[in-house]
């Protein structure tokens, strides 16, 4: 890895009052590359993902994309949409994370009308070019969000997101509410948008079944801090930490002990 | 197009169902409205018309509600009146809804000092009783519509501020609204074009419901003399004027007016009630 990486952390922290959700996380992730980050609930990760967009800021620690520290706010409309245009973010919930009153073709119309200088027509070429990339057709285009399944929600957001042609992809759990059919879809259709338009994901999942399929790299949080890193496949085949063990133990298949995995996790405590 | 099967069901529902109440206080309000509007149509005499030898006439052929001690018809003062006893509460509620959403976006967005100092003002606000304001305004600039309805349009920012305060720091840290904010739009087009119209319905609700307390409220004070002053048609001022009637035994000249100030109240009560219920379901 010797091009600059489009996200990079260093040591980033964030407390609130005397907790700290996240304490010196640092990462890097290379053009096109794909990261995930795992842990349990109140691990650290969300709070993560949220620094990385602009959600939350550090308490200490800097983000960088391209190079660029983007940690503090950004001043002015310029910086703003900048920032917008480097990293995106799809939220776990799709029935939230969509507004109720807007419909599909213009959640996905607002942001390339604040982005880009686009003829109407222009606009709508684009609009559907990308709707279609996700899946969407004409008749989920006029529909408000309420008419929509979960997964259909989840590629509407995907493609808002898209629509900003962002360097990078900050994936909240972004799989999790949904049936796990439709999370198989949806995970295909990561692996189809990362390959062909080459944007750099994070993906933040509880889920380590799925890291395998979605990401090149894996950081494990606890109690907001890196037990774990390394290449994804290397960190699933031989975990190193109690901690990734105990999670992939947990994933339910044939000889799984409930009991057993309870018991492991008291020990750790 | 698939909306509009939706729309039909509701309002199926809304006239079949259990909402008969509202529909009725709805008709009520709209037959209210077009009496103010169509006054001068609608009223058998004229409302100033003084006729002494038919004083304290009861209800009859000619003066369905009678007549007050004056001789002037009841049911004219009273079609009269609505407009007053509307237009008073329509200020008061335009006034403090955009006030009240205006400082309460403001606080839920800024959040922090500004949403304390707001807050703090507008908790002042509310101990100050709106009565007592007014009665402040009605000595400094006289007896009248004015001082009342502007005493009244501060006294109810607060109501609406701080339900709109409630409702938007909710409402902002739904993803939806934060997924505006990751896209780059600026938090003034987030607040005017997203926040407030999805939080609209609620506040709707409220200024319905304060339109019912403000009619209530400026009637008392011309009931109490502060407000629209006689000989002009005011059912407060009415009741007031119906007083020494009652005394002599007609009781219409001061229960037409008190009797349309209970239906228009409870009626807008009524109405908000029904918008919230309606935007809780939606949002449940």
């Amino acid at each position: 890895m010797t091009e600059q990486p489009v996200l990079a952390v260093e040591g980033l922290r964030k407390t609130f009052g005397d907790h700290a959700a996240v304490d010196d996380v640092s990462f890097a992730v290379p053009p096109g590359g794909s990261l995930a980050i795992v842990g349990e609930s109140g691990s650290g990760k969300t709070t993560t993902a949220r620094m990385l967009v602009g959600l939350e800021r550090p308490s200490a620690g800097r983000v960088l994309v391209d190079g660029a520290d983007r940690t503090a706010p950004p001043r002015g409309r310029t910086a703003r949409l900048a920032r917008a245009r480097a990293i995106q973010m799809v939220f776990q919930d799709p029935y939230l994370s969509l507004d109720p009153r807007v419909t599909v073709a213009d959640a996905v119309e607002e942001p390339l009308r604040l982005h880009f200088d686009l003829d109407p027509a222009a606009r709508r070429a684009r609009r559907d070019e990308l709707l279609d990339r996700v899946g969407l057709g004409e008749r989920e285009a006029a529909a408000l969000p309420r008419r929509l399944s979960g997964g259909q929600r989840q590629r509407v957001a995907l493609a808002r997101a898209l629509a900003v042609e962002p360097r990078a992809l900050v994936l909240d759990e972004a799989t999790s509410a949904l049936d796990v059919s439709i999370q198989a879809q949806i995970v295909e259709l990561l692996r189809d948008l990362r390959a062909s338009l080459g944007v750099a994901y994070v993906f933040v999942s509880h889920d380590l079944s799925l890291v395998r399929h979605v990401a090149d790299d894996l950081l494990v949080l606890r109690r907001g801090r890196t037990v774990e890193a390394g290449r994804a496949a290397a960190v699933l085949d031989g975990p190193r930490h109690p901690y990734t063990r105990l999670l992939l133990d947990s994933v339910p298949r044939p000889g799984w002990d409930p009991a057993r995995i309870a018991a492991d996790r008291r020990a750790l405590d | 197009m698939t909306a509009v099967p939706f729309q039909k069901r509701a309002l199926l529902r809304r006239l079949h169902g259990g909402d008969a109440l509202q529909t009725a206080a709805l008709i009520v309000l709209v037959l209210v409205v077009l009496v103010a509007v169509l006054a001068p149509w609608i009223a058998p005499y004229d409302p100033n018309g003084l006729d002494l030898s038919a004083a304290l006439g009861g209800a009859s052929g000619d003066h369905l509600l009678g007549t007050d001690e004056s001789g002037r018809d009841v049911l004219s003062r009273l079609v009269y009146g609505a407009r007053s006893g509307l237009l008073g509460p329509l200020v008061v509620v335009a006034v403090s809804t955009a006030l009240g959403a205006l400082v309460g976006v403001a606080a839920a967005w800024c959040g922090g000092l500004v949403d304390a100092v707001l807050s703090r003002a507008m908790d002042l606000v509310f101990a100050l009783p709106g009565l007592l304001l007014a009665i402040v305004l009605v000595a400094v600039f006289g007896p009248g519509l004015t001082a009342p309805t502007v005493a009244m349009s501060i006294a109810y920012v607060p109501y609406v501020g701080r339900l709109v305060r409630n409702v938007a720091v909710q409402e902002t840290t739904r993803p939806y609204i934060q997924s505006y904010r990751v896209q780059g739009w600026s938090g003034w087009t987030i607040c005017l074009r997203h926040l407030v119209p999805n939080i609209a319905p609620l506040v709707l609700a409220q200024s319905a419901m304060n339109f019912g307390y403000a009619l209530m409220d400026l009637a008392a004070l011309s009931f109490l003399g502060f407000g629209v002053q006689p000989p002009a048609a005011d059912w407060g001022a009415m009741i007031n004027n119906g007083a020494n009637a009652l005394l002599q035994g007609a009781a219409l000249p001061a229960l037409a007016p008190g009797a349309a100030i209970v239906v228009a109240v409870v009626a807008f009560g009524i109405v908000g009630e029904g918008v919230a219920d309606r935007v809780a379901k939606r949002e449940a």
